[in-house]
C-alpha cells in the first residue's frame, strides 16, 4: 500500500507538469499540442536549430507531441489501478459502492493537484462527456438491458422517466423559488426561470450512479427495470426541459405558447430519439446479414452504428441518450444471431469494457474537478435544495405509484417503493449539465456547487446506506439461527420451484403486443435483417450461444464424468440398514457449506444484468443443460435399452424413475389405438412445426417411448412403431422445411398421414421391425442432431 | 386471431375454476393464453408435455422437469387448461381474511398444507407417500452442482432424513415434513404475487 502511494503521488507530479489550462471550463483547445510546458526536462531542442551544431544529439525528448494521447492514457490507467486497488481489500466493496471510492480518490488526487497550484487537465470538459464517456456507458447499458422485463414494464417506466421528472424539476424549482424569497439566504436575484433550469437538472435521475449502487443490492427484478428504465428515458424530458428554460431564463415573461411549443419539443425529442436508435439498429442488423466473409470487423459495426446513433441525434439535439439505447435493443437481437460466436464474444467484452473505463474515469473527474473549482458556497440555498430534492423525490414515488399500481400485474408495495425512492440518485448528467450552462445566468458558481454537493451526498450517503437499509427491510421476518438442512434443502427447493412456476407464467402479460410483434418479426424482420432465418426457438438458440460443440467435447472426453449418474444404484445396493450416525458439529457445518456453496441459485433474472463488471455467469446454466443433454444422450445409446438396470438408474435427472413412470403408463399406452395416440401426436407435430423447434427436448420425450416400449416391446410394437417413427422422422423433417405452415386446423389423420408422408419420403432408412430395437437407437444416434458435430446448418433441399 | 371469440371457455367452466381455484385472474387467462408458448392456438385443447418443455426457462431451471410433470395428474400426459389452473391455484398468496375463514368447505387450494404437499409431491414421485432416500439423493443431486462427491451427498442426504425422521423408517413422511418446515413462512415462499 505503501508503494501504491508513493507511485500514486509520483504520477501526480508527473501529471502536474503538465500545462493544464486556467479554469475549469475551458474550450477543449482543438489541435492542441500548442501549449509549452513551462518546465521543460532536460536536453530539449525541439528540432534541430542550428545547422552548425556538429554533434548528433544522441537523446532527444519531445513532450508536447505526445502530450495528449499520453496524458489520457495515464489518467486512464490511474483511475484503473485505483479499481484495482479496491479489489484487493474485499470488505470495502461490499458495503461501499464503486462510485463513492472512486470519488474518494478523485478528491484526494485533486487535493494533492490543488496543493500544488496545478490546474487539472482539461478533459473534463462539458462536450468531452457527452461525445466521449457517456455513449459507451448507456451502450453498456443498452446493450445487457433484459428485454421482456422492460418491455413488460414499459408502461410504468415510461409513466415515471416523464411524469416522474416533470414532477421532481417543477417541485423543486418551485420550492426553492419561495425559498430565495426570503432574504435571509441572500439569493433573491434567481428569478423562477433559473430556479426552474437548475431544478431540472438536479432532477436527473443518473444511470451510471444508480446502476453502481443497485449492482450490489439483491433488489427485485421489477424495482431494478424501472429504476433502470427511468434512468434511461429521462433523459429526454430533461433535454427538453433544459433548453426550454435555458432559452426562457432570459425572458421576463414566459407565455403559454412556448410552454406548449415546450410539450411539442418534448414529443419530438423523445420520439425522434427513439426513431433514430430503431432506425440506425436496423440498418446495422441488416448490414451484419453481409458480413460472413469480414468475420474479424464484425464488432466494429455495432459501435460504429450505435456512436453514430448518438451523434446524429445530438445534431438534431433530439435525445441521443434515447437513440443510443433504442439502437442498442433492436441492434442486438438480429446482430447476434448474424455474427459470430466470437465477434458475439469480442462485442459483449469490448462494451462492458468501454462502459466500466468511462463511468471510472468520470467518477474519477468528479472527485478531481470537485476540489479544484472554485466554489460558491451558500449553506442555506444548498441544504434546502438538498431536503427538496429528497422530499419530492419521495413525494412523487407515492403519488405516481398509486396511480400506476392498478394498472400493473405485480403492483409495488411499500418496500420497492422506498426502494424507488431511495434509489434516485444523481451523477454525472446532472454535473455535466451544470457546467454546460450558460454564462448568463448570473449565479451560476452556485448551481454548480449546489449540484455537486447534491452529487457527492447522493452518491455517498445514500449508495452506501441503501444496501443495509433494504437487506434491513428485508430480513424482518427471517429467523436467525442456523437453519437445519433439512430446511435448507427444502427452501431452495421451494425456490426453484416459485422460480419455475414465475417463469411459466411469465409468459402472461401483455401478450396480445407481444405475439402481434413477434410475428411480424418472424415472418418480415427476420427475412431481411438475418442471414439465414430460420425459424428458433429460443432454447436452441440458446444451445448456440453455450457452444454446443464444447459441451459435446467435454462429454466425450471426460467420459461423461460430468454426466454420470452419481451410481445410485451402487448407493441404493449398499444402504440397506442405515445406522444413525452422530454428526458433529463441524460436519454439520461442513454440510451447510457444501450446500450453500454448491446448490444452484434460483435463476435470479437480475443477477445477470446487474452485476455491471462482469459479463453474465453461465456456468450454472451450462452445468444443467449438459446434464439434460447428456442424460438425453445416453438414453439413446444402444446399449441402454438391453440393460435392466435401466429401470432403477436415472435415465435422466429430472424426469421421474423409470419405473414408476413405467408403470403408470404401460397400461395407458396398451389401450392406446393408434387413434388415440393422435391427439398428442398431432398436437405436438403441429406443435412442432415451425421449423426445428426443440429437436433436442422432443428428443427427451421419444426417449419417453422409447423406454417404455422397452418393456412391452412385443405386442404393442404396431402402434408404438408407428409413433416412434413418426416422431422420428420428425427429427430429421424441420430441417427440411417442409413450408406450409400446418397451423391450419386439419384434421388430425391429416396431420398425421402427413407426418407419415415424411417418413417416406425420407431418405433415412425407415424404423424397422421390432427385433430391430437395439438398431434403431443407433440410427437415431446418427440422424440426432445432438450427436452430430453441429455444424448447425439445416440442409435445405 | 378472429378465431378466438369461438374458442373461449364458456362462462361456466370458467366460474367453476374460479370457485375452485379462487382465481380472479383465470378470467382474464384465456385472453393471455391465447398464443403464448404454452397453449396450443386451439383453445379447448389440451396442453402437452411438449408445450412446457418449450419454455427456455424451464429448461434451465434444475427441477423443471418435475415442475412439469407436477402439472400432469397421474399417468397422463395432457392436462386441461382447468388441470393447469387447479396446480397454479396452488401458488396463490393466502390472502389474511381467508387465514380467518373456519367455514371453507373444503381447504382451498392454496393452503398451507397444500403448497407443502406440492412440495412434497416433487420429491415423491412413486406417490408413496414417503420421501426415500432416494428419492432425496435424486433432488439433491439435480439442485447441487457436479464438485459434489457421492459421498458427500450422501451424508447430506442422510443427516437430512435423520432430522426429519421421527418414526424410524428411514423416510420422510407428510407430517414429518410438515413438522420440519413449521417454522418457515412457506406461504410466502410458495406464492406468486401476480395470482390474485
Amino acid at each position: 500500500c505503501g508503494t501504491y502511494r508513493a507511485f500514486l503521488l509520483f504520477v501526480c507530479c508527473l501529471l502536474s507538469q503538465t500545462p493544464g489550462s486556467n479554469g475549469e471550463v475551458p474550450p477543449k483547445p482543438a489541435g492542441s499540442v500548442t501549449i509549452l510546458p513551462p518546465i521543460k526536462p532536460i536536453d530539449g531542442p525541439q528540432a534541430y536549430p542550428e545547422a552548425e551544431k556538429a554533434s548528433l544529439p544522441v537523446f532527444t525528448m519531445d513532450y508536447p507531441r505526445i502530450q495528449i494521447p499520453f496524458e489520457v492514457t495515464l489518467w486512464v490507467l490511474l483511475a484503473s489501478f485505483a479499481k484495482i486497488g479496491f479489489h484487493v481489500y474485499h470488505k470495502i466493496t461490499v458495503w461501499v459502492p464503486e462510485s463513492c471510492l472512486l470519488i474518494s480518490i478523485g478528491l484526494i488526487v485533486g487535493a494533492i493537484m490543488h496543493s500544488v497550484h496545478e490546474e487539472p487537465p482539461a478533459v473534463l470538459t462539458s462536450n468531452v462527456f457527452f461525445l466521449y464517456m457517456l455513449p459507451p456507458i448507456v451502450l453498456d447499458s443498452g446493450y445487457f438491458m433484459p428485454t421482456r422485463p422492460f418491455f413488460e414494464n414499459i408502461g410504468t417506466v415510461l409513466w415515471f422517466a416523464v411524469v416522474g421528472t416533470l414532477w421532481n424539476s417543477i417541485g423543486i424549482g418551485m420550492s426553492l423559488f419561495a425559498i430565495c424569497q426570503i432574504e435571509a439566504f441572500g439569493v433573491q436575484d434567481i428569478n423562477l426561470q433559473e430556479n426552474l433550469l437548475f431544478a431540472t437538472i438536479i432532477s436527473a435521475v443518473d444511470p451510471v450512479a444508480v446502476l453502481n449502487v443497485f449492482e450490489d443490492v439483491s433488489v427485485n427484478e421489477q424495482l431494478y427495470i424501472v429504476v433502470f428504465g427511468e434512468c434511461l428515458f429521462n433523459d429526454a424530458v430533461t433535454v427538453v426541459l433544459y433548453n426550454m428554460f435555458t432559452f426562457v431564463a432570459d425572458m421576463p415573461v414566459v407565455e403559454p405558447v412556448d410552454v406548449f411549443l415546450g410539450v411539442a419539443r418534448f414529443f419530438v425529442v423523445g420520439i425522434g430519439g427513439m426513431a433514430f436508435g430503431i432506425l440506425f439498429g436496423f440498418v446495422s442488423a441488416f448490414t451484419t446479414r453481409f458480413t460472413s466473409k469480414v468475420r474479424e470487423i464484425e464488432p466494429l459495426f455495432i459501435f460504429m452504428y450505435s456512436y453514430l446513433a448518438y451523434l446524429v441525434a445530438e445534431l438534431f439535439a433530439i435525445s441521443s441518450i434515447m437513440a443510443i439505447v433504442t439502437c442498442s435493443l433492436t441492434m442486438k437481437y438480429y446482430v447476434e444471431e448474424n455474427v459470430s460466436q466470437r465477434s458475439c464474444t469480442t462485442i459483449r467484452h469490448v462494451v462492458k469494457m468501454l462502459g466500466s473505463i468511462s463511468e471510472t474515469l468520470i467518477f474519477f473527474f468528479l472527485g478531481v474537478v470537485t476540489i479544484t473549482t472554485e466554489h460558491e458556497f451558500n449553506w442555506g440555498y444548498i441544504l434546502f435544495t438538498l431536503l427538496f430534492a429528497f422530499v419530492w423525490r419521495g413525494l412523487g414515488v407515492l403519488v405516481l405509484t398509486q396511480i400506476i399500481n392498478p394498472f400493473r400485474t405485480i403492483p409495488f408495495n411499500l418496500k420497492d417503493q422506498f426502494g424507488l425512492a431511495y434509489g434516485g440518485l444523481r451523477g454525472a448528467v446532472s454535473f455535466a449539465l451544470a457546467f454546460t450552462l450558460p454564462d448568463n445566468i448570473g449565479r451560476k458558481q452556485l448551481f454548480i456547487t449546489a449540484t455537486i454537493a447534491i452529487i457527492l451526498f447522493t452518491v455517498f450517503l445514500q449508495g452506501i446506506s441503501i444496501r443495509p437499509l433494504i437487506e434491513f427491510i428485508n430480513v424482518r421476518r427471517t429467523n436467525r439461527n442456523l437453519e437445519t438442512i433439512n430446511v435448507e434443502v427444502h427452501c431452495r427447493l421451494m425456490e426453484h420451484t416459485v422460480a419455475g412456476i414465475e417463469d411459466l407464467c411469465g409468459q402472461w402479460s401483455h401478450f396480445y403486443w407481444k405475439d402481434k410483434f413477434l410475428k411480424f418479426n418472424t415472418r418480415i424482420l427476420r427475412k431481411i435483417l438475418i442471414r439465414d432465418s430460420r425459424a428458433e426457438s429460443s432454447i436452441v438458440a440458446l444451445y448456440k450461444k453455450l457452444e454446443l460443440q464444447n459441451a459435446m467435447e467435454i462429454l466425450d472426453t471426460v467420459a461423461g464424468d460430468i454426466s454420470a449418474a452419481p451410481s445410485i444404484v451402487s448407493l441404493y445396493d449398499e444402504k440397506k440398514n442405515p445406522k444413525p450416525k452422530a454428526y458433529l458439529a463441524g460436519d454439520l457445518r461442513n454440510m451447510h457449506d457444501i450446500l450453500s456453496k454448491n446448490m444452484y441459485n434460483i435463476r435470479q433474472r437480475t443477477v445477470a444484468f446487474t452485476s455491471k463488471y462482469s459479463l453474465p455467469n453461465d456456468r450454472h446454466t451450462k452445468e444443467i443443460l449438459i446434464r439434460r443433454h447428456a442424460s438425453i444422450r445416453r438414453s439413446l445409446r444402444p446399449g441402454s435399452f438391453q440393460n435392466s438396470n435401466v429401470s432403477k438408474s436415472q435415465k435422466y435427472y429430472s424426469l421421474p424413475a423409470g419405473q414408476s413412470l413405467e408403470s403408470r403408463f404401460s397400461p395407458r399406452r396398451l389401450t392406446q389405438t393408434g387413434k388415440d395416440c393422435n391427439p398428442t401426436r398431432s398436437s405436438s407435430s403441429r406443435a412442432m412445426m415451425p421449423l426445428k423447434r426443440l429437436d433436442t427436448l422432443k428428443e427427451a420425450v421419444s426417449v419417453d417411448m422409447l423406454n417404455e416400449n422397452k418393456e412391452d416391446s412385443g405386442s404393442r410394437a404396431g402402434t408404438t412403431r408407428s409413433n416412434s417413427s413418426s416422431r422420428d422422422s420428425r427429427l430429421p423433417a424441420p430441417r427440411r422445411q417442409l413450408s406450409p405452415p400446418r397451423e391450419e386446423d386439419n384434421g388430425f389423420s391429416d396431420n398425421l398421414i402427413n407426418v407419415h408422408h415424411e417418413a417416406e419420403e425420407e431418405d433415412h432408412p425407415s424404423p424397422s421391425p421390432p427385433p430391430a430395437w437395439a438398431a434403431e437407437p443407433r440410427d437415431n444416434a446418427n440422424r440426432n442432431p445432438l450427436l452430430r458435430r453441429p455444424q448447425w446448418n439445416p440442409k435445405k433441399t | 386471431m378472429g378465431s378466438r371469440a369461438s374458442t373461449l371457455l364458456r362462462e361456466e367452466e370458467i366460474e367453476e375454476i374460479k370457485k375452485e381455484t379462487g382465481c380472479k385472474l383465470c378470467q382474464n387467462a384465456p385472453l393471455y393464453l391465447s398464443q403464448t408458448s404454452i397453449t396450443n392456438p386451439v383453445f379447448n385443447s389440451v396442453f402437452s408435455r411438449e408445450d412446457f418443455q418449450r419454455i427456455p426457462e424451464l429448461a434451465i431451471n434444475p427441477l423443471g422437469d418435475r415442475i412439469i410433470n407436477a402439472f400432469f395428474p397421474e399417468g397422463e400426459d395432457q392436462v386441461n387448461f382447468r388441470g393447469f389452473m387447479r396446480t397454479l391455484a396452488h401458488f396463490r398468496p393466502i390472502e389474511d381474511n381467508e387465514k380467518n375463514k373456519n367455514a371453507a368447505p373444503s381447504e382451498p387450494l392454496n393452503s398451507r398444507t397444500n403448497k407443502l404437499l406440492f412440495a412434497f409431491r416433487l420429491y415423491d414421485l412413486d406417490r408413496d407417500d414417503k420421501i426415500s432416500r432416494d428419492e432425496l439423493l435424486q433432488v439433491l443431486r439435480m439442485m447441487v452442482g457436479v464438485n459434489i462427491s457421492d459421498e458427500q451427498l450422501g451424508s447430506i442426504a442422510d443427516r437430512t432424513i435423520q432430522e426429519a425422521d421421527t418414526n424410524g423408517d428411514n423416510s420422510i413422511s407428510f407430517n414429518e415434513f410438515m413438522k420440519v418446515l413449521e417454522k418457515v413462512d412457506v406461504e410466502q415462499k410458495m406464492s406468486i404475487r401476480f395470482l390474485h
